[in-house]
């Protein structure tokens, strides 16, 4: 229960209407906003003929101070890609094309350089990422030994209910849930304004994975702009602002999380699909698998299985805004 | 065919925690049985006790009034696990994979949605996803009587969840398979099982 407490908490309300104010009054630029993304691979095939994988083709996304984004798509997407393509630590195959902004200035490589670990934060997927021959405490402050950060990691700890023993102990001697406290502690010790969490509730039950979103919501409503990368809708649902639907290679559709409440006020096929999958509307199933990179279809790349698509889905589809969310298709309405 | 449980205790070290203690369950070919607790309530260890992996401190396991170790060579009960990244061999392509299974017929591929590209590549070259379903294809044998779902579907997205689990119930009821599935999602459990147990009320059934 203490997640929905988090997020109807306090200023919830302006928060909800403040990106469309923002939108209006051009005032607040969004803290991330993500322009025609593409990142692509290139791979030996045989020999040494090379080949570019284009894994993320066009991906669009903003993220408002004070809000929490989930972008949603399914595992083996690419869409861990999205963080490492803002981190600027995507490997060396990798070529990376489109705009990502940064409070309203081009976000580029010495500049990411700069801020990350700062003011950019990623919270990794994996508790794999801690340093096992490192201590909690040191971890988290990042070698920092001045008493200022000793308070800092005090107050840390007490917010997220560590014990501050924790400071003097490896990975390795606390439990699955402990380390992923400190992971997102890690994050804290500056006061980051830009959040960016890739997959950060695998295999957790129930109960311990919407308490870790629910750590994440809290730095949205401290002020920092969140970005989730999940593909948990379910688990998205219950804590975001807005949601992205990520399905091969591009965003399909931006909504705000309450329009998932009905299919009808949804956009796309897909995420209407994803809908009526859910156990508790139906469980039903759409047919075929999402296509692998190395074959999309022309044009709308769901355009496979789709149940209204015509010959006008086999060009370009621009991605449009629709009643204050985003749809790539020429039929969302 | 039935699957029972007698008097099960069990605990991973001597003076470890007791994880099952007296525990009884009786499921038939026919039904589909799903399990729920919080974590560490001895699920996955349920699960690898049923299936033969791990021995019972007290009690057994049987199947059709036989302990399930008499069953020689290949085991009636199957189980598929939470992580396929840890269940299949990495160096084994994925075509040896399915081999590893007891005949597996064309149509468990098929329904399960496994490319035919995808049967030439290793298991690091493929997503949590597709590997589960090469996964359940293995444990989909011709004498597989009884399936131990151990949270199967969590890295799955929602469509490609419902997918599998369509094709499975299609499956078990066609060949008389006895189910029994590991959820967190309590929803699901209901759509897909005809019976629930609470490992927190230890084998009393609700």
């Amino acid at each position: 229960m203490d997640e929905k407490r988090v997020k109807c908490g306090a200023g919830s309300e302006d928060r909800m209407d403040s990106p469309a104010v923002n939108k209006l009054s051009g005032e607040k630029e969004p803290v991330l906003k993500i322009e025609h993304m593409s990142i692509s691979f290139t791979q030996y095939d045989r020999g040494m003929r090379q080949v570019s994988l284009p894994v993320i083709r066009d991906l669009d996304v903003e993220v408002h101070a004070g809000e929490m984004v989930a972008v949603v798509g399914s595992s083996g997407s690419g869409k861990s890609l999205l963080a490492h393509g803002v981190m600027g630590v995507l490997p060396y195959n990798a070529a990376m094309d489109g705009r990502i902004t940064y409070c309203g200035e081009e976000l580029t490589r010495e500049r990411i350089e700069k801020l990350r670990g700062r003011e950019i934060v990623l919270v990794p997927q994996s508790i794999a990422f801690l340093n096992p021959l490192m201590k909690i405490g040191p971890q988290i402050c990042k070698g920092d030994k001045r008493a200022s950060a000793r308070e800092k990691l005090r107050s840390i700890f007490k917010r997220y209910e560590l014990d501050e023993r924790v400071g003097n102990l490896y990975p390795f001697e606390l439990s699955g849930g402990m380390n992923r406290r400190v992971l997102i502690s890690t994050a804290l010790m500056e006061e980051p304004k830009l959040v960016i969490a890739d997959e950060p509730t695998p295999g957790l039950d129930l109960a311990v994975a919407k308490r870790a979103m629910a750590h994440f919501r809290e730095l949205a409503d401290m002020g920092a702009g969140v970005l989730v990368i999940t593909h948990d809708l379910e688990l998205a649902l219950e804590v975001a602002d807005r949601i992205a639907v990520f399905y091969a290679g591009a965003t399909v559709e931006e909504a705000p999380v309450q329009d998932f409440q009905d299919e009808d006020s949804l956009r796309h096929p897909y995420t209407k699909a994803l809908w009526r999958a859910m156990p508790q509307h139906g469980f039903h199933y759409i047919e075929g698998a999402q296509p692998y990179v190395k074959d999309l279809p022309a044009g709308c790349s769901f355009a496979p299985r789709c149940p209204q698509c015509g010959p006008e889905c086999a060009r370009e589809i621009a991605y449009r805004a629709v009643r204050g969310g985003k749809v790539r298709c020429v039929r969302g309405k | 065919m039935k699957l029972e449980v007698k008097d099960m205790s069990y605990r991973y070290t001597a003076k470890g925690r007791q994880i099952l203690k007296n525990f009884n369950l009786a499921v038939d070919s026919s039904e589909r049985v799903g399990l729920t607790a919080p974590s560490g309530y001895g699920k996955t260890t349920l699960c690898q006790l049923l299936s033969g992996y791990l021995k019972p401190d007290q009690g057994q396991v049987l199947l059709d009034g036989q302990p399930l170790s008499s069953y020689q060579g290949y085991c009636p009960v199957q189980m598929v696990w939470q992580h396929p990244e840890f269940a299949v061999n990495p160096r084994l392509p994925m075509r040896e994979v399915i081999h590893e299974g007891d005949e597996i017929e064309e149509w468990v591929i098929q329904g399960l949605g496994i490319e035919p590209d995808w049967l030439r590549r290793f298991p690091t070259e493929l997503s949590g996803g597709e590997l589960q379903r090469f996964s359940l294809a293995r444990a989909l044998g011709k004498r597989t009587r009884f399936l131990i779902a151990d949270e199967i579907s969590t890295m799955l997205d929602l469509i490609t969840q419902s997918q599998i689990w369509h094709f499975l119930l299609e499956e078990v009821e066609k060949r008389q398979i006895g189910l029994i599935a590991v959820s967190h999602n309590p929803e699901l459990i209901d759509r897909v099982c005809t019976r629930k147990i609470d490992l927190r009320l230890q084998g009393e059934e609700k």
